[in-house]
């Protein structure tokens, strides 16, 4: 089969850079990023082919300008992330009869990380993200000998496979939408990894890594967009592993932030109305004596009272509210 | 074609003009609109994230209701139709978590069982798919020739996959683009489209939200659109309702209108501006308007 591959070009000493134009902006910081030029290739290739067998193929045998970065070929090693088709993909992984769009399939570095040339991207930044979580055991017990283990029930590392399965490949971080606004949010590998040491039954840190995890650019800094989720080739559900350090840093008590004052305010409303009170939620997540947030958000609502938009003063219960009441009672937890 | 209909907390609070354009769109649709008064909020994901045994008992609570009505349940949000549709995934597999539903609302007296079957659909899936483009075709007066339109989904729409039901039905993923097309406008084409509007942020990370909001605005007008469509209230609460304030964050200015699902479909079967409560934005809609030589 014949298959029409785009390379976003880049190349730092500017051989390409008469037909460079301006790369796919991107939100700050990367908002201004480097001239590129997409190259067109033409392969010939068995059906089943996947993006990184048409790399190689033009590498190998007319371009060998073209920079990719790959080692396993089989979706292990985790250095062939890339965008493929404007998200990112595994090269190795993808398949070309899957990712043809319009006649063609589009690869080029991420614009969310700075690009060292052509599809190699510099991932200096994710693995700061990634050490500064403390990714490793801070043990309970001594180290065992030679000849021991430190042996745990089956079922508590089973627990813990999909983090474990995250072969650091990047493709999460590179799509996070936090992340392209926000540079300091430690993003979905870091915190992934983050819940494979906190839900660790060997570890002896735990309440300290809750209270780190819950700072700035930590767990309430995620947009809950599901996009790490969407993007990860190895199911690690990255989103899914900050929400259970969410749980676990508020069942220990860590609460005063926004965000556990924005679920508790969600909670309440729903419990007492049966519905979302729009209008007492903004403030009193922002934290009612916060006077100087509470300010930021009064321009807004000024522009929502202008446009008659907003919510009832007397905010009205659904009919049946009590029976809604009694659901919280019996299973509302922290929300009782 | 009867329907359970779920309006959502916010088309009743902040974003009246949705509702209003949601029931007024029902008959030209043929849809019969049962509304399920009593339902609870959905917990738009907040609930789920802290308690999910709580969020299933609340949502399998709306499930039954509907599924007394015999009827399917259809939200006008993507928020709404992401967490109802997780709940009813999970609650169709597992029927532990089932019993465990029909043991809470069981107790509280509201006579009624949940069979794990209801199927929860947007409106927007709805069209194509109960509903039919020939019935949406017939019902058109007026095309929106001329104007260039941006879809915004709205990410639980989109993600994630499976529960959403997107491996079996990936053309859910255009569905917009399509619509826009049908109603006679141009779709624009943009990154933002699929991207998250930062609205779950808000309340705690204002400038991040709102520079996630402007950002994808921005984006949109860069690439020619004249006013964005979203099947999602609380995105339009973000690219509406704190546009001014994102524009302020950017330092710049913005000014680019969003509409909501309903109100498009509203413009082009017939109802005037005003009917559609399209005054009623925080970003005025009149520029858009007088393109297609309406006036609010
Ligand atoms: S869900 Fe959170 S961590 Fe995952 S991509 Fe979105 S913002 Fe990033
Ligand atoms: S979580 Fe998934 S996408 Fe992210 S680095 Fe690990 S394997 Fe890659
Ligand atoms: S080359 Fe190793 S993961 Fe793709």
């Amino acid at each position: 089969m014949q298959f029409t591959i785009e390379i976003g070009r880049y190349n730092p000493e500017g051989t390409y850079a008469e037909r460079a134009v301006q790369g796919e902006c991107f939100p700050p910081p990367w908002d201004k990023a480097p001239p590129k030029h997409y190259q067109t290739y033409t392969v010939e290739l068995p059906e089943h082919a996947v993006v990184l067998d048409a790399l190689i193929a033009i590498r190998e045998y007319q371009d060998e300008s073209v920079a990719v970065r790959c080692a396993c070929r089989s979706a292990i090693c985790g250095s062939c992330a890339m965008w493929v088709n404007g998200h990112a993909h595994l090269a190795c992984k993808s398949k070309l009869t899957e990712f043809t769009k319009d006649g063609k399939t589009r690869v080029e570095s991420p614009p969310s990380m700075p690009v060292i040339r052509d599809l190699v991207c510099d991932m200096t930044t994710f693995w700061g993200k990634h050490f500064k979580v403390n990714p490793w055991l801070d043990a309970k017990k001594p180290e065992p000998g030679p000849m021991e283990e430190y042996r745990v029930p089956n079922a508590a590392m089973e627990e813990l496979i999909q983090e474990v399965s995250c072969i650091s490949c990047g493709a999460c971080l590179m799509d996070c939408e936090s992340f392209a606004v926000n540079p300091d949010f430690l993003g979905p590998q870091a915190l992934a990894q983050a819940y494979r040491y906190v839900g660790d039954p060997r570890d002896s840190k735990t309440r300290d890594r809750l209270g780190e995890y819950s700072g700035p650019g930590g767990i309430w800094d995620c947009t809950h967009c599901y996009e790490c989720v969407t993007q990860c080739p190895k199911g690690v559900d990255p989103l899914e592993q900050i929400l259970k350090i969410r749980r676990l840093a508020v069942d220990a008590g860590f609460t005063n932030n926004p965000g556990t004052r924005h679920a508790d305010a969600f909670a309440t409303s729903v419990k007492h109305s049966g519905r979302l009170n729009e209008l007492t939620l903004l403030p009193k997540s922002v934290g009612l004596f916060n006077v100087f947030g509470q300010l930021k958000t009064l321009p807004s609502a000024i522009n929502m009272i202008r446009a008659g938009k907003l919510p009832p003063i007397i905010h009205k219960s659904i009919p049946g509210v009590s029976r809604i009441k009694a659901i919280f009672d019996r299973l509302g937890g922290r929300f009782k | 074609m009867k329907v359970a209909f779920y309006p959502g907390c916010v088309s009743k609070g902040a974003c009246p003009e949705l509702y209003v354009s949601a029931k007024a769109i029902a008959e030209p649709l043929g849809l019969q609109l049962e509304e399920l008064t009593e339902a609870p909020c959905t917990g738009a994901g907040v609930l789920s994230e802290q308690n999910p045994e709580l969020a299933d008992s609340l949502n399998g609570l709306t499930l039954a209701m509907a599924e007394a009505k015999d009827a399917d349940l259809m939200t006008i949000c993507s928020t709404c139709q992401g967490v109802l549709s997780g709940v009813s995934y999970h609650l169709a597999k597992d029927e532990k978590r089932l019993e465990k539903v029909n043991a809470t609302i069981g107790d509280q007296g509201f006579g009624l069982r949940y069979s794990g079957k209801t199927k929860v659909k947007h409106l927007l899936w709805m069209l194509f798919e109960d509903i039919g483009l020939e019935r949406v075709r017939a019902a058109i007066k007026y095309k929106l020739t001329g104007l260039k339109i941006a879809p915004f989904y709205g990410c639980y729409i989109l993600r994630p996959n499976e529960q959403l039901g997107l491996n079996e039905r990936p053309e859910r993923k255009t569905y917009l683009e399509q619509l826009i097309a049908l109603l006679g406008a141009e779709p624009v084409e943009y990154r933002g489209s699929t991207k998250c509007c930062g609205f779950p942020m808000l309340t705690f990370n204002r400038d991040k939200s709102l520079s996630m909001a402007g950002n994808h605005i921005i984006e949109a007008k860069d690439k020619g659109a004249d006013l964005l469509v979203t099947p999602c209230p609380l995105c339009h609460l973000n690219l509406d309702g704190q546009q001014p304030d994102a524009a302020r964050v950017l330092k710049t200015t913005i000014d680019v209108p969003i509409f909501h699902l309903p109100q498009l479909l509203g413009l082009a079967f017939g109802y005037s501006p005003k009917e559609l409560r399209l005054d009623h934005h925080v970003v005025p809609t009149k520029g858009a308007l007088e393109k297609i030589e309406l006036k609010v």
